[in-house]
């Protein structure tokens, strides 16, 4: 193993609702399991390398209670971490940013009106934004030749959009990075969508993250080889105290795959 | 009192966040008085050097790195800060720069194959990586050779003499991740995105007394 390369990231996801983090299994039955200020540090202090957070609260009005979450996380961990969910414009994220996120993420904004990425690339730089993607296997089709279709509202609403072509417009409209959830896998701790992941990332140059069906260490194995993802985000595995970060690292490592492990 | 120079490139705010929770003071200011009367000085940014260096121009800020410098203040550049301190960048279609360290910035080069398995190497660089260290310095003292940096930059500073070589790390090619020279060391990662070893170098440098 070369001392000289990229480790692949291992990036915890939170996802947030009204000041409270939660783990959705298929988006359904949120489970509130505490104070995200305090999972980030826990995080942060177990080696992760990032941290996700997103933000499902349904209320608009709401959103200022998630700001001041940032603002906290911002001042309490010491590595990145990017914030999605409900940013519909670069108003909207100049304000995450401006709270200490380095990344902000955009999906379904981005599918409704694809300029609010080349819009956040322009003013903030493309390394501040990431495009998130959720994505249901298909037939193929000559609309979906890839036979992977983006989806929003939580997989409920299919878009008529190949996940592969959007990608690929993703990146040439300035995004910094791709964050690829298969809403098939979410939830199922079977192992993230490899085919999925291998096709999105051997096809843009900008680092993709796998998102989706974490269970075991060798899901991650596997989604950072075979499915050529450059990191892997993981929540329910880790939330619930069936591994720790450092238990998902040493496996890694001892698997050949490059990961940090001092911090 | 340590000052952030605030040349309009990014958000500057998580430098100062880092700077503080180690215990010291610093401030975000790019009042040339404020900037003048600093005991050190952090240079930082995010962007892309052709706007970085107009801003730093309109700002009246283009001469404060290297009146520091004379003055023997210790200065940290961070990032973009460090490869504008350079003589030139590729960036937008080359950009004259600072000059205080002899060299370019250069761009990585496009299609890199990675050693390991041939699958292709992603510009911009970005997560962690490791830095061989060149040269022994004070700032760099306690870190380790496993220690990971946080990197996200698709260019990276070339200087012309390698004795201003502190730490290079690899992504495709060697690059210097750290240089400098007398009072200031500059570094292509994120220190303050750098989990425990990124504080440990910010407060090093907190701490670095130069001599001159």
């Amino acid at each position: 193993m070369g001392a000289g390369m990229l480790s692949k990231r291992i990036i915890p996801c939170l996802d947030v609702r009204e000041g409270k983090t939660t783990k959705g299994i298929k988006f359904q039955n949120n489970v509130d399991i505490g104070d995200p200020v305090e999972m980030a540090r826990f995080y942060y202090e177990a080696g992760a390398d990032e941290i996700v957070f997103y933000d499902i609260t349904a209320s608009y009005e709401k959103r200022d209670i998630m700001i001041d979450v940032v603002r906290r996380v911002a001042e309490t961990i010491f590595i990145p971490f990017s914030v999605g969910g409900g940013i519909r414009t670069v108003e909207d994220m100049r304000t995450v940013l401006l709270a200490g996120a380095e990344k902000i993420s955009v999906n379904s904004a981005a599918v409704k009106s694809p300029e609010i990425i080349s819009e956040g690339a322009k003013a903030f730089g493309s390394q501040c934004v990431v495009l998130g993607m959720d994505v249901k296997q298909v037939e193929k089709s000559e609309k979906i030749p890839s036979g992977y279709e983006i989806v929003i509202n939580g997989g409920r609403t299919y878009m008529g959009i190949d996940a592969l072509k959007w990608a690929i417009e993703g990146q040439e409209r300035g995004a910094g990075e791709i964050c690829l959830n298969s809403i098939d896998a979410d939830g199922t701790r079977e192992g993230y969508e490899l085919n999925l992941t291998a096709l999105i990332s051997q096809n843009v140059d900008i680092p993709v993250i796998a998102s989706g069906g974490a269970g075991k260490p060798d899901h991650l194995r596997d989604v950072l080889t075979k499915g050529s993802a450059d990191a892997a985000l993981i929540a329910s595995m880790t939330h619930y105290g069936t591994y720790t970060v450092s238990e998902i690292k040493t496996y890694l490592d001892d698997q050949g795959v490059k990961v940090r492990m001092t911090w | 009192m340590i000052a952030i120079i605030d040349y309009d490139a990014g958000n500057l705010t998580s430098v100062a966040r880092a700077v503080s929770n180690i215990g010291f003071e610093c401030v975000v200011t790019n009042n040339v008085s404020d900037i003048a009367g600093a005991e050190r000085i952090i240079f930082p940014g995010v962007g892309a050097a052709g706007s970085a260096m107009a801003s730093l121009k309109r700002l009246g800020l283009d001469t404060v790195i290297k009146d520091a410098l004379d003055a023997g203040k210790p200065i940290l550049g961070i990032c973009l800060g460090t490869q504008i301190i350079m003589g030139h960048s590729e960036e937008n279609n080359g950009t004259p720069c600072l000059g205080i360290i002899k060299g370019h910035t250069r761009a990585f080069p496009s299609e890199m194959k990675s050693e390991e398995d041939g699958s292709a190497l992603k510009i911009p660089h970005m997560g962690w990586n490791r830095v061989r260290i060149k040269a022994d310095h004070p700032v760099l003292s306690g870190m380790g050779e496993t220690d990971e940096f946080y990197f996200v930059h698709g260019y990276y500073p070339d200087p012309d003499d390698s004795a201003y070589l502190i730490g290079e790390t690899d992504h495709g090619i060697s690059f210097a991740s750290v240089i400098g020279f007398k009072n200031i060391i500059a570094t292509q990662f994120h220190p303050e995105k750098s989990g425990r070893p990124g504080l440990g170098l910010l407060k090093n440098f907190c701490e670095w007394e130069p001599a001159c």
